[in-house]
Formats: C-alpha cells, structure tokens, sequence
C-alpha cells in the first residue's frame, strides 16, 4: 500500500469514530450549552445592574475574572510551547498529540479575554482603546501582544492541518454534507503532496513555530507586568515575567496531559497517543513543576527575608493558617510536590497517575494565581478604614462564578465543535515516514 | 449656616449654569485668542503686579497680564498655565469633624459610603501617638495611575492636577490598582440622584456607572475664585489649598508663603519612597489641638470597629 492510500485508510477511521456522537457526548454537549447559557443570563444581570452584582469593590477591583483570564492564556502554552519546541527539536513522537495542544492554545487564547471584557466596567466604550489607546499602559502591551499572539496561533494550527485537509478534500468514501466538503476543498486548496510543497509547508511551520515561541514568552510576560508594574506588595517583582511565563507552561502542559487522557479514553485512540507520550510529556511536566517550585520558593523567601511591613503583611496573610493559609500550602506545595512525585517515582508513574497529578497540577494553578491577585488587593497601603466594612474582603458572587463555570463549558464546548471539523490527530503526519533522525525517541 | 446654604446654592448655580460658563469662557478665549492673533494683545498703559513663576514682582501692562489666566473648556486637559496647586495639610489641627467628607460628598454627588477624601486613624508604630490624617488625591507629578491607564481617561495637567474624565473611562481598574494611595472610587452601579449637567472632567459631575471617580481639588471652584469645598467646609482650618508658582497656601482665613510654611514646620510628603512625587503636603502631628479619642464621636458606630483592626501583621511581628 503507498502511502496516500495508507493516509486515507487512516483518516476514514479516525474520521468515523468522531462521526457518531455518543449519548454520552450527546449529554455533555448539551450541559456545556446550558452552562453558557446560564453564565449568558449572569452576564446579562451584570450588564443591566452593573458590577454591584460582582463580588469586586473598591479595594479589591479585580476578582476571579482576572484569575480566569491568566488562566486561560496560560494553558494556551501547551499549543505553544510543547508544540512549538517539540516541532523544532523535531520530535517525531510529538505527531500524534501536536493537533491536540494547538487546539488547546487557539481555545484558550479566544476565551481568555472574554473575561478581561466582562471585568470592564463600560464594555460600550472598548473602542477607546483604539481611538484613545496610550502605548504607555501596560493594557495596551496586552492588546496587541493578545491579538498578535492569537493570529499566529490560528495561523499555526491551518498550517499543520493543510495535509489534513487534502486528505479529506479528495476522500470519497466518507459521507459529509456538501458544505462541509466544500470547506475542506477551499482548506486544502492545492496541496497535493509535491515536493516543493512538503517543503514549504515544513519551512513554514519551522517559521512559524520559532515565531511563536517569543510570542508565547512575550504574552505572558505582558500579563505579569500588569501587576509588576504596579508599586504593589506581592506583585511588584523582577521575577514576575519568568515566574508567569513558567506556571503557564506548567498548567498548558498539564491541560494538555488531561485533554490526552480524555481523548484516549473516549475515542479509543489508545495506538495513537501511547503510554510513552503520556511519560515523554511527564516529564517535561516533572522539569516544570520543579522550575515552577523554586520560582515560587525564590519570591517568597526574598521578600519574606527582606521584612518590608507593607509586603509582609501580604506575606502575612498567605502564611497564616486563619486567612490564605490553607490554599497557599494546598496551591504551593500540593500543586507542585504530588505532580513531581507521581511522575518522578518509577512505580507510581502510569497513564492514570500523571493524568491525575495534571488535574492536581491545573487546579493548584488557579488557586494560586487567585493567590496573587486578591489578597495583595486586599492590602491596601493605608489602613482599610471604611465606612463601608463589607468593601474589606472579597468573595466572588454567583454571576462572577456562573461566568467561570461558561468559561470551562465553552472551553469544552468549543473543543467538541472543533473536533467535528479537524482530525484531532494529525493523519498525514503520522502515515508519513519520519524525515528526520528522531534520537530522543530512538534511545528511550 | 445660612453662610453654608448661601455657598451651596452658588455652587448648585454654578452646576446649573456650567454649560452657559464654559460656552461664555469659550467664546471669550477665542475672542482673545482671534486679537492675539491679528494684532496681540492690546495694551491699555495701565501697569499691573505681577509674580512670575521664579518669584521675581514684575510690572507689566494689564492688557498684557489678561492674556493668560483665561479658562477655556479646551483647557480642560492642559490646565491653567502658570500654575501649579499644591496642598498643605496640617495634622495638629485634625481631629476627625468629617466636615470636609461631608461637603465633598455632597459637592460631588458620591453614593452613600464613597468618600473622596478620607480620614485615617494613623499609628505609625506601638509606642507612638495616635493622629487622624485626611487625604484627599495627592495629585502626584509621577502618577501611577496615569501611567497605566490604557485611554487616557486619567490624565496630568499642567498645574499639577491629576483629573478623570469619566465620559472617556472604560472601568478597567488598572488606576485604581496602580494608586497605592487607594484615591480612586468605583460607581459599581448606576448611581442615584445626578444633578443634571453638563459632564466636565473639572466638575466631575455627574458621576457614571462603571467608571472612576476621585478627588479633583476642585478646578471649577477655583476658576470662579472659590476654594475647594474642603477647605472651606473644615471647622479647624485643617486644609490650605494654594499655588506653588505663587507660593501662597490658604485655608481661607489665614494665608501663608507655601515655601516658608513646608519649611518653618518640617512639612512632609506622604511616603516619599514610593517616588510619586505628591503635591500635598503634611505638616507633622506635634502639639496637637485635639485629643485623638474626640475624632470618634463623628465616626457612625457601624463604623467603629474598622479603627480597631491593626495591621495583620504588626500583632505577630511586633514591628
């Protein structure tokens, strides 16, 4: 068999498992639709009654809106990063799982600043930012790195899915509605294959994964200058940039571990995506949960040490059993120490236990990044002398929690609507011979 | 208190009429600015005193001396030109009135509980003497809140003056974050009982749902020769408002050279470390007038206990 013939095989049946929607997924899909909708009803009584409905106040003006957005944008690093080097370290191993991580970063980069919009308290004048904008505001670094960041990831995930699309462009045994087909004819435009085409499309993603990197970097740099720039305790650090860019990669790559887990288990892709991905990216899981640990033991010891008393009481109050104690040792120390173990213990490490030690890893990670935007808010520089005492501590109210909830469904959702329309593993890649020497994976 | 009635129903006038006003100076400044262009301003042979920005008395014609000091609503960002406002809190004569709270609030149409100035209950350490502190916005010349703000909505003027222009902001909170001087308020909704003018960033009124408000030292007092309301609302005398070009401070019935007063009684900025440059200034606590425990009988009981909570910390470290 040749091997176009031996790719189209492939594609009809990868493509056929994803046809016939489960009842399983059938239900999900219809729960993800309900949650936004409810989130849509939360947002929609933010919109009429204002952010009196939030749980933010004067002190505290930023809530678990912002905690979602650094979220997001930070497993958009599994497209990112694990894809992006993987391509140029050219991994041959890193194929099966590299539609996978692209898709994550598109997804997440598209509903992470939806929740910078919805913080904004007159949505109806965003365009300010374009007639108005001053490049001096950090915002401003966010907009156009955001938006940058965001082409390019589209751009990225075409690129590698053209085979993919010629592949379905000139398959005939597949049923599909004629739109659908017409779609893929435009997608695949003229890829047929040919030398001089292989090469500019693997020039092209080497281009564009090398561009990528400095922008993943730079996106999450931006972000942590928000509130590194700011004269703040618990924001105002030099290591602010690094130590984001490392927690994004770090929750990406976990993200990326738990939606491997999902699809393997519910598509049967279990000859695909193997217990040596689940190992090989493991252990980039285990080099950056320990990078990410001595960034966290490194700020906090430095400013602890230091003894400044406008920073120390922040240090105070994350320390302190009765305040944020409970969640900073869970997000500090669990976060970290329970993902390294799992997977660095030869015993313990297997496809179920680094999946859980992800999920361990991803929740950890908002909990922590909750951890540095509230309770330095909550620490103004004068004494909090309200008038108003209940403006002194935040708790996130039903619609900013309703709006987090259709953040995670949409996320789902968008993941579901996306697979109907891209092979979730990159057919043409795999039925390919492997161009380059892969060293790594022949040693281990 | 007819006084206090007299004084509001000008500044309820001056609301009423700002759009008249501001149309008026415009007309005015584009009468002048049409002579300066064609033939510069006319001299009348009558001299006039003039203190220029080094200090130096200088004589010049009056027709001359009109030119500047105009105000126009196209000034709005730039400022008044020559100047530069400062303020001079003195902490002796504090003992917590909230007169000063009052009238702002009033003043500015705040919802019940935003307050524009505040007053603290200051201790710096243990062992040393309690003292209320109001502070109004320090309008600082490196302001952090300028610096992020992503529109431009908060910006500096000229004369020193740090203003929001509310019709511009788009509630992002990154100001509010930036001050470490927590200045800024937030109308978290639409707020109630506006009065119905015209919005200039100088009067800051009305205020508009999902936007910032803060202190704005009055400029549309001023302009019309009127302190700002706190300086005029204080029973105590607590507040001197004033221009540093001219060096001249007052809290409306005594006056005092700005350089000699910050000088003569040791004044300091708030925080100075944190390098935002403020342009108000405190003249120390020593020899106060007032007892510190008086300063509570205008405090609600509701809100008494937020003067009891210590800093986290500082019960722990003992620092």
């Amino acid at each position: 068999m040749n091997q176009p013939e031996l790719a189209q095989k492939t594609l009809v049946e990868i493509v056929s498992r994803f046809k016939k929607p489960s009842a399983l997924s059938k239900g999900l899909f219809t729960f993800f639709a309900l949650v936004i909708l409810w989130a849509a009803y939360a947002f929609i009584t933010q919109l009429m009654k204002g952010q009196i409905v939030t749980g933010m106040r004067d002190y505290v003006v930023w809530g678990i809106y912002d905690v979602n957005f650094i979220f997001f944008i930070g497993i958009s690093y599994a497209g990112a990063m694990i894809s992006g080097i993987l391509h140029l370290l050219h991994a041959e191993w890193r194929k099966p799982i590299i539609r996978i991580a692209e898709m994550i970063t598109v997804i997440s980069v598209i509903i992470g600043p939806v929740f910078i919009l919805v913080e904004m308290g007159r949505l109806d004048r965003i365009f300010n930012i374009f007639m108005h904008g001053r490049i001096q505001s950090p915002i401003l670094w966010d907009v156009v790195a955001i938006t940058t960041y965001l082409s390019c990831s589209i751009l990225f995930l075409y690129l590698a899915l053209i085979k993919d699309y010629a592949l379905l462009r000139d398959n005939t045994e597949l049923k599909m509605p004629k739109l659908q087909r017409y779609f893929y004819r435009k997608l695949g435009a003229t890829y047929a294959g040919l030398p001089e085409q292989k090469k500019l499309l693997e020039r092209a993603l080497t281009i564009m994964s090398a561009i990528i990197i400095p922008l993943a970097v730079l996106v999450h740099s931006v972000l942590a200058w928000i509130f590194g720039m700011t004269i703040r305790p618990g924001w105002h650090s030099t290591i602010f940039a690094p130590y984001f860019v490392i927690a994004a990669v770090f929750s990406g790559t976990a993200v990326l571990i738990i939606a491997m887990w999902v699809f393997r288990k519910f598509y049967n892709l279990e000859e695909y995506i193997t217990e040596m991905h689940f190992k090989y990216i493991g252990t980039i899981l285990l080099v950056l949960a320990a990078l990410y640990g001595y960034f966290t033991f490194s700020e906090y010891l430095t400013v602890w040490y230091g003894s400044q008393s406008w920073e120390l009481e922040v240090i105070y109050k994350l320390f302190n059993l009765s305040y944020y104690g409970v969640w900073f040792y869970i997000a500090a120390f669990g976060g970290v120490l329970i993902p390294m173990i799992l997977v660095g213990f030869p015993f313990l490490r297997s496809i179920n236990t680094i999946t859980i030690g992800s999920v361990i890893a991803v929740v950890c990670m908002w909990i922590k990044r909750y951890l540095i935007i509230i309770p330095t808010l909550e620490t103004p520089l004068l004494p909090l002398q309200d008038a108003r005492p209940e403006y002194a501590h935040y708790s996130a109210s039903w619609v900013e929690w309703s709006l987090t909830a259709g953040g995670m469904a949409t996320f789902c959702l968008f993941f579901m609507i996306f697979m109907k329309f891209m092979p979730i593993i990159p057919v043409a890649d795999i039925s390919e011979a492997p161009e380059h020497k892969d060293f790594i994976s022949e040693k281990l | 208190m007819a006084k206090k009635n007299k004084k509001d129903s000008t500044r309820r006038n001056f609301l009423k009429q700002g759009f008249t006003i501001a149309a008026g100076s415009l007309l005015g400044g584009g009468l002048i600015a049409a002579c300066t262009k064609e033939q510069g301003p006319v001299a009348t042979g009558e001299k006039v005193k003039v203190l220029t920005a080094d200090g130096k008395l200088m004589e010049v014609d009056r027709g001359h001396a009109m030119c500047c000091n105009v105000p126009s609503s196209a000034d709005v960002r730039k400022g008044i030109p020559g100047r530069h406002f400062v303020m001079v809190v003195d902490l002796t004569r504090c003992r917590n009135a909230r007169a000063c709270v009052k009238a702002c609030s009033k003043m500015h149409f705040l919802a019940p509980g935003q307050e524009w100035i505040k007053v603290f209950l200051m201790q710096d350490s243990e062992d040393t003497t309690p003292y209320w502190m109001p502070k109004p916005c320090f309008h600082c010349d490196t302001p952090a809140c300028v610096n992020v703000c992503p529109v431009g909505a908060s910006f500096k003027r000229d004369d020193g003056l740090v203003l929001v222009d509310n019709e511009r902001c788009i509630g992002c909170k990154f100001c509010m974050a930036a001050c470490p001087y927590s200045s800024r308020v937030f109308n978290w909704k639409a707020p109630d009982n506006q009065v119905d003018a015209k919005y200039s960033p100088m009067t800051g009124v009305p205020q508009k749902v999902g936007t910032v408000g803060k202190c704005d030292f009055c400029p549309d007092s001023f302009l019309t020769g009127i302190l700002p309301d706190c300086v005029t609302a204080c029973p105590n005398g607590v507040y001197f408002f004033g221009d540093k070009n001219e060096d001249v401070v007052t809290n409306g019935v005594e006056s005092f050279r700005f350089s000699d007063l910050v000088k003569d009684k040791a004044a300091y900025r708030y925080m100075e470390e944190l390098g935002t440059q403020p342009n108000v200034y405190y003249l120390p606590p020593v020899d106060r007038r007032f007892p510190v425990e008086e300063g509570f009988e205008s405090v609600p009981d509701s809100s008494k206990a937020a003067y009891q909570v210590k800093r986290a910390h500082l019960k722990k470290y003992k620092i």
